[in-house]
């Protein structure tokens, strides 16, 4: 039953070959027996989600039913979820109780979408390697000595290891690609502002986007059906049409143009990964496209700029966590100020403090013009390298991580060699543009991910990239030892 | 290291700077200002920023903060190889403005629910430690 697509589960349910309310409990008694090895979950929502597939059996039965009707999904712990626990994986938030569902909650629950849980992530976003959580890392389900990456990891291992078909992410320098890659899923960051992000936890508000991990682009493709749209209580949301994903996902690829940036196969890249990228594209060559080299010279400034911008952007939005709210509060406040900042050191990680600390400096005035604008102004000069590329080619194709899963603890230290694991992910959101993760062969038995990126609302064509290779590969299928 | 522009007033930058006594970066000539940022951050900037960011940060971790701050601004310094001269800063991916709507409420009055939540609560008011004497 795991391992079916959404499209055969969704058949299965309106041929009443099983029902919503098996079909979940069969994901929550997986969830029960593997997760204790992966972490994957922040909370199960249980009897809720029972409740909700009983919902979705009625309406089966009516007849009145979409492709999501009764199918179990999770939810990033990032996203509000009304009377259900929302931590955003951190200590301030392990009592809140979102009064609110957020828009993508919302729209897949009124599709029919039964949610399992929340997953777990690095606090606040904030991390490459599930490591921030204040629920403790998330173990790799292809190797449990190894990191899912992050921040997604909670989501990206579930989906891997079968614990949900699919899941919610948030991406903002690479934390749906970047797990997506090393846990062997397929993981879609739309174009800034194509999901709503209302209700979702603000980390940095010029680069967070919603997507999904799933284990196909056909079943992300009905997930992103539901989600992508309009949404007028997100003021950054983009008014532009949606198509119909699904139905793009067989559209011919032949003559379509990609090009390989010569940035992004350089120095840092580890041979396996780069091996088997290579064999990627040439089943891209095989299935008629044209390959190209294109340069985009700004490219490897792309991490410097973020750890400027989305910092600064940070240490704005998480000012709101004074203790007073909502949210943690210390004990014993000598008085305001003792409040505020013991609420807000005791509340907050390591990396959420650094990152705090980084985003106040480099805004602090004196250093504005230095840091922040010189970081948007480079941001820009990244933006034009894409502009130029979409000028020759109609994707962009590379590997969305230079190496794969490294070992727990192997970066915890060194903040910097974390921040790298970034290098290729980050610049799709500085510019805005949408890009996908597609597993494709292991290197020496762990995933492998090829990004491709997009111009400007061209979803449908990441995820018909993805399906016609996975339409003549068989990689996104492997199941992890033990969790098949 | 970036080149300002030159600058209105040499004594902008002097007031603002909570971090470092000017004569350990700054050079000043006779016309341009070349505004030289700190390489590094030690534990009593750490104090400083923790303030402004209202993080309590005990004594014996501001070395370890400083010595992790002071590796990304390194990592950060890459960008001053670049000549942004006459780039637009990037104010947003897409180039879109800020959406308006009509000045007219839309929310009905959640206090109650949105007060369930709080550490906190009096009279309908979030309750903090005495302010005014």
């Amino acid at each position: 039953m795991e391992n079916k697509s959404i499209a055969q589960l969704a058949a299965d349910l309106r041929l009443r070959t099983y029902s919503s309310v098996e079909l979940t409990r069969h994901y929550l008694e997986r969830i029960e027996r593997l997760d204790s090895r992966l972490n994957s979950f922040i909370s199960v929502a249980g009897e809720a989600a029972l409740a909700s597939a009983e919902r979705a059996d009625l309406a089966l039965k009516s007849g009145d039913v979409g492709p999501l009707t009764g199918i179990p999904i999770a939810h990033k712990d990032i996203f509000c979820t009304q009377g259900f626990k929302t931590s955003c994986g951190s200590r301030m938030l392990d009592d809140f109780i979102a009064p609110y569902d957020a828009t993508l909650v919302e729209r897949l629950a009124a599709a029919g979408a039964v949610m399992l849980g929340k997953t777990n992530m690095d606090e606040f976003a904030m991390g490459s390697s599930n490591e921030t959580s204040f629920y403790g890392p998330v173990t790799n389900p292809w190797d449990q000595t190894r990191v899912p990456g992050g921040s997604s990891g909670g989501s990206a291992a579930a989906v891997a290891a079968r614990l949900c078909p699919a899941a919610t992410g948030t991406d903002t320098g690479g934390s749906i690609r970047q797990p997506a890659s090393l846990c062997g899923v397929t993981g879609i960051k739309p174009t800034y502002g194509r999901c709503s992000r209302w209700g979702m936890i603000a980390f940095a508000s010029s680069l967070d986007q919603a997507g999904v991990l799933a284990r196909s682009a056909a079943d992300a493709a009905f997930l992103l059906d539901e989600m992508a749209g309009f949404d007028p209580r997100d003021s950054t949301s983009a008014d532009v049409p949606v198509p119909d994903y699904v139905d793009a996902l067989d559209d011919d690829i032949a003559g379509l143009r990609i090009g390989l940036p010569k940035e992004y196969f350089g120095a840092g890249l580890d041979s396996g990964v780069a091996a088997s990228i290579h064999d990627a594209i040439s089943e891209y060559e095989r299935l008629g496209a044209r390959i190209s080299e294109i340069s985009l010279p700004n490219s490897p400034l792309s991490v410097p700029v973020y750890y400027v911008v989305a910092p600064a952007e940070c240490s704005s939005n998480l000012a709101r966590y004074d203790g007073v709210r909502y949210g943690y509060r210390c004990g014993h406040p000598a008085d305001l100020e003792d409040l505020y900042k013991r609420s807000r050191a005791e509340g907050f990680g390591a990396e959420v403090q650094r990152r705090i600390m980084i985003g106040t400096y480099v805004l602090s005035a004196g250093y504005y013009d230095a840091y922040y604008l010189k970081a948007q102004k480079v941001r820009q000069l990244i933006a034009d390298d894409f502009r130029r590329a979409f000028e020759q080619v109609d994707v962009i194709m590379g590997p969305t991580t230079p190496t794969t899963a490294f070992p727990l603890g192997a970066k915890t230290d060194d903040p910097v060699a974390m921040y790298l694991n970034d290098i290729y992910t980050i610049a799709a959101n500085l510019a805005g543009l949408p890009a996908i993760s597609v597993p494709v062969e292991p290197a020496e038995g762990l995933p492998v991910g090829l990004q491709i990126v997009g111009d400007y609302f061209q979803e449908a064509r990441l995820l018909n990239l993805a399906h016609r290779y996975q339409h003549v590969t068989h990689w996104h299928q492997a199941a992890p030892a033990g969790f098949e | 290291m970036d080149r300002c522009a030159p600058v209105r007033s040499l004594d902008r930058y002097e007031p603002y700077d909570r971090f470092h006594p000017p004569r350990a970066y700054a050079t000043f000539q006779r016309f341009h200002v070349h505004f030289t940022l700190p390489m590094s951050l030690d534990p009593d900037a750490i104090e400083k920023i923790a303030h402004l960011a209202r993080l309590a940060i005990a004594p014996e971790r501001r070395e370890r903060y400083a010595v992790d701050l002071t590796n990304i601004l390194d990592l950060v310094a890459q960008m001053d190889a670049v000549d942004t001269e006459g780039v637009e800063p990037m104010a947003h991916p897409l180039h879109m403005a800020q959406r308006l709507r009509p000045d007219r409420p839309t929310e009905p009055d959640r206090r109650a629910r949105y007060q369930a939540g709080a550490p906190m609560v009096g009279g309908g008011l979030y309750l903090v430690p005495k302010v005014i004497e």
